[in-house]
């Protein structure tokens, strides 16, 4: 590795299931580091050429004809180290192509163990295929056929608490490893086998899958019946998930030898940089990265981190599973009244091509308006999955009363409390492209539902994957980049917690300095955008009607300092939880007046 | 010039085609290099480990799962037959003995001293690989397979769903325009591939399942259609294993959409000649679109089509594109100009963009990432 002092040019890409992107970094003549060109292209996992490293160099390529630089040789390499005007110092990368990871998971219990496996695999951004437990009313024959129908890229295992009894879970073992479940990578491909169930059963475990699997054993995901601890069997998840599911991308061995760093799942990179931003300034974040075939949630609430990855939730490969999940309804609802009569035929058809043709963008306004709302219901399903699935303790452990355990269906108490998040980040394709910032702020109001103050802010050009790795090797760069380049402060929402009937008053504000010089009240439904600039802060005093919340509690005064950034300052009355009439022509017309109010579409 | 990827369908009339023929697990190849095979030759064969039948001998005899190791009439590997005594136990005294007669039949595959459990596997289940591509053995992988290679016409669809299926190629439109209407699918489309137009229709599906024709090939299909022929709605695009009837295969895309001239032309080309399609499509890692492979006869060789390669490469000026996304969505042009600088798309977002020329002779500015190469 390079002496960072020495670093001047640094080539970033981040390889997503659609998109490779590419960034440049140049060290300024102060010293200080800017990110100056970015470039892209489609991710290259399709015949003919199946190889990822193709985008790679034509994300690169497109940078170098930007920037007039140099940066591949001829034949077809990065140029390092910059010299004369050519290449780079360090190449790092990203990856998250691969796509989705299939899972099945197994307990002795199936509201129990066999639950805790289940958040456990989804937590880790899996689809859950099917989940085997003794009780799930199934002969074993039947449990049988079904594990040799499945195609799982990892299965794990749990079941009994550590010191209890062993039998159950070894026998869901004994199940599996005869079934001897063909991995849909092909018979070159080493089933990788979690265990995280009771340890005392752990050496039997291993004897039942030690030929043809490769099994981890982590710690017991409920060593007691009280305590469900997630993170080891997540963590693992991830680790195979890198080790087994992406290294079947194609290309991706060659892509690391390239980097100067280890590659980072594109979630960890986001991950990292988030923790640092909650860390530096002691605050509450969420951050979503929505992309083609996933949607990533991160949450640090009181210094707590967790992630999640909604592995069927994303706007191109994914994009007819949202619409599926969702159903037409729920999407079109976010479609208001100007947008033109959109046809359920013809939309469904427009999913379905996005599918199969994952790399195309939307050309006119009226594909971009289903394409965000679209994005809402992935946000916002992703967002759920999200709160089911945060636990407490450092994001692996959480504490449950024995009065619980036995009604488990929604999972343990989520820690995501929108009333306290300070910071809502959005990155991803549709969020950090959108044409204007007032789109990507009430995409991520409308989905994300925060509660009382809440900064917005976007990932400029999706660069914090980049940043996250880059902090790995480079820390100066990292930081200095992100608070010059990467955040985009949207502004700050304002939204009262309550329910009431549509125009009955709200909350009262009033709003000084920043230019502002402003009062009056939100009736129920009213959403207003004042202007407030990046770096205008102002003062405001909300005052509740009863049985609304803006943090103070129902009814309650409250005042604070916000800050401001591209969009402004927005008033929400709208009420939480976010509630549209079922009735498409009011919905629409609704979303009409919100449309409006935040001019969202300039010429619609 | 930018050297921009853009992803293309493979579409030639004639092509030296590789096929990896491998089983599921190692078992014996039946085929030698240079052999010459027909599709449904079967080239490889195992046998998959027979269907497993857990019984709970602890609890079937009342003896604790230590003891059943001990108990057991019939050791790890031997067979067992239904109605045999399969474990007795050891009683009191050596009086009350209960013994367990076997349900089952099979071979004792293992017997748990932790839980008392006994795997007994039934008969080992066939396992076959046929050739799927009439040609010439190239390649033997020991214990796996083998690479059949064969000069073919080779269409690349764009979506499909159910597997492989063999037949002869049929008209039942005479123009890539013309829809698929369920009138067209005829009784003596039975086992044979059936080539549509533009849309094909459920109710044409349907029909040709009725007939039973061996798969459908066409421009488009709505999604509408897609759902109830599947039965569900479709989320993530990873088929092949359906079992649906038949293979359906579309060449362009979702709605109203005529197949690509060339496309159409080179399949009407064959009609009468064998051929083989797959409908397995997987657009994540390692995609796989649908295709449909035409073996060439010698004749059909020596009239000297010309050979193509895919078309994907670069984007340059006069190159053949076709436009993936509305509000052009399936329109084909050529490229006229590549602008270097962004620009302003009618959404108000920025992109790089080409412009295309179409036949009417329209141009239009069309982002970089929504159109797709054809040949010309």
């Amino acid at each position: 590795m390079l002496d960072p002092t020495k670093i001047n040019v640094i080539l970033a890409t981040d390889c997503g299931s659609t998109t490779t992107k590419a960034i440049m970094i140049e060290r300024q003549a102060d010293g200080s580091y800017r990110q100056t060109y970015r470039g892209e292209a489609p991710t290259t996992v399709e015949n003919p050429f199946a190889d990822v490293t193709m985008g790679v160099v034509s994300s690169v390529t497109e940078i170098g004809e930007l920037a007039n630089r140099r940066l591949i040789d001829d034949s077809g390499a990065i140029i390092r180290p910059a010299k004369d005007g050519e290449g780079c110092d360090i190449y790092i990368s990203t990856s998250s192509a691969g796509g989705g990871l299939q899972m099945m998971v197994a307990g002795v219990v199936k509201e129990m163990t066999a639950a805790s496996a289940k958040r456990a695999a989804l937590g880790a951004g899996a689809i859950v295929m099917d989940t085997i437990a003794s009780n799930d009313k199934r002969r074993d024959h039947e449990k049988v056929q079904r594990i040799r129908e499945l195609r799982p890229d990892m299965i794990l295992v749990s079941g009994g608490t550590d010191g209890g009894d062993a039998k159950k879970v070894v026998e869901i073992a004994e199940l599996i490893a005869p079934a001897k479940p063909q991995p849909r990578f092909g018979s070159n491909y080493t089933l990788p086998i979690i265990y995280a169930g009771n340890k005392d059963a752990a050496p039997a475990v291993r004897k039942t899958f030690e030929h043809g699997f490769d099994l981890r054993v982590v710690d017991n995901l409920r060593p007691v019946l009280e305590l469900e601890n997630l993170g080891p069997a997540r963590d693992a998840i991830h680790d195979m998930f890198l080790e087994h599911v992406m290294a079947h991308a194609p290309g991706y061995d060659k892509l690391m030898q390239w980097t100067d760093a280890p590659i980072m799942p594109t979630p960890g990179a986001v991950g990292n940089i988030l923790q640092r931003i909650a860390k530096d300034q002691r605050i509450n974040v969420v951050g979503v990265d929505i992309g083609g075939a996933t949607t990533d949630v991160f949450s640090v609430f009181d210094g707590v981190f967790n992630r999640t990855v909604s592995a069927n939730l994303g706007m191109s490969y994914s994009i007819s599973n949202v619409v599926a999940e969702a159903g037409i309804a729920n999407v079109l609802r976010w479609v208001h009244a100007e947008a033109g009569g959109l046809d359920e035929r013809e939309l469904r058809n427009r999913v379905k091509n996005k599918m199969i043709r994952p790399t195309t963008i939307p050309q006119s306004q009226e594909a971009l308006i289903f394409e965000q709302a679209v994005a809402r219901e992935a946000l916002r399903l992703a967002y759920i999955q999200h709160k089911e699935f945060a636990t407490t303790l450092k994001g692996v452990q959480q504490q449950r009363t024995v009065g619980d355990t036995f009604s488990q269906q929604v999972g343990g108490q989520s820690i995501v409390d929108n009333m306290k998040l300070d910071l809502l980040v959005a990155s991803g394709g549709v969020l950090s492209h959108a044409p204007r910032m007032h789109q990507t702020a009430l995409l991520l109001i409308d989905s994300f539902e925060p509660e009382g103050f809440t900064m917005l802010a976007k990932d400029s050009i999706f660069m914090m994957p980049h940043l996250g790795v880059l902090a790995e090797v480079h820390p100066q760069a990292a930081v200095e980049v992100f608070e010059k380049d990467c955040l985009i402060y949207l502004g700050t929402c304002i939204a009262a917690k309550g329910e009431g009937k549509f125009d009955k008053p709200c909350f009262k504000f009033t709003i000084s300095g920043g230019g502002l010089n402003e009062s009056g009240t939100m009736s129920v439904g009213d959403l207003k955008l004042l202007p407030l600039g990046p770096d205008q802060r102002a003062k405001v005093t909300i005052e509740p009607e009863r049985g609304f919340d803006c943090g103070a509690g129902s009814g309650r005064r409250m005042e604070r300092e916000v800050r401001g950034g591209t969009v402004g300052l927005i008033l929400d009355a709208r009420g939480r939880p976010l509630k549209l009439p079922v009735d498409r022509q009011a919905a629409s017309s609704i979303m009409s007046r919100w449309v409006r109010a935040l001019d969202l579409y300039p010429t619609t | 010039m930018a050297q921009a990827y853009t992803p293309g369908l493979k579409i030639s009339p004639s092509t030296t085609h590789r096929a990896r023929r491998t089983l599921p697990l190692a078992g014996d190849v039946l085929v030698k290099v240079g052999d010459n095979v027909k599709a449904r030759d079967i080239v490889a064969r195992t046998f998959m480990p027979g269907d497993i039948t857990p019984l709970n001998i602890a609890n079937l005899i009342s003896t604790p799962p230590a003891d059943v190791p001990e108990c057991m009439l019939k050791k790890v590997g031997e067979r067992i037959k239904v109605g045999e005594a399969l474990a007795r136990s050891k009683g009191i005294f050596g009086m009350f003995k209960a013994e367990y007669k076997s349900t089952v039949e099979g071979t004792i595959e293992s017997v748990s001293a932790n839980t008392g459990q006994v795997i007994v596997r039934g008969e080992p289940l066939p396992v076959q690989t046929e050739a799927y591509l009439a040609g010439r053995v190239v390649e033997v992988i020991p214990r796996e397979g083998c690479i059949i290679e064969a000069d073919v016409a080779y269409v690349q669809g764009i979506f499909g769903v159910g597997g492989e299926a063999h037949g002869r190629i049929t008209l039942a439109c005479q123009s890539h325009e013309e829809e698929l209407a369920a009138d067209l699918i005829t009784p003596a489309m039975k086992d044979c591939i059936v080539i549509g137009g533009a849309r094909v229709t459920h109710e044409a599906i349907e029909r040709a399942k009725k007939v039973g024709a061996a798969a459908i090939v066409s421009g488009g299909i709505d999604d509408q259609d897609l759902q109830a022929f599947l039965g569900y709605d479709l989320g993530v695009a990873i088929t092949g294993s359906e079992r649906v009837g038949l293979t359906m295969i579309v060449t362009e895309g979702f709605g109203e959409i005529a197949m690509a001239q060339r496309t159409f032309k080179l399949l009407a080309s064959h009609a009468g000649h064998e051929a083989a399609v797959n409908g397995a499509t997987q657009i994540r890692a390692g995609v796989m679109r649908p295709e449909i492979i035409i073996p060439l006869s010698p004749d059909s060789k020596a009239r000297g089509l010309a050979s193509t390669g895919p078309a994907a490469g670069a984007l340059d000026i006069g190159r053949p594109v076709r436009i993936i996304r509305d509000p052009y969505f399936g329109v084909i042009g050529t490229v006229s100009a590549l602008p270097h600088e962004p620009a302003v798309l009618g959404s108000g977002s920025r992109a790089r963009v080409l412009e295309v020329k179409f036949e009417s002779g329209q141009r239009a500015l069309i982002p970089r990432a929504n159109v797709e190469l054809i040949e010309g």
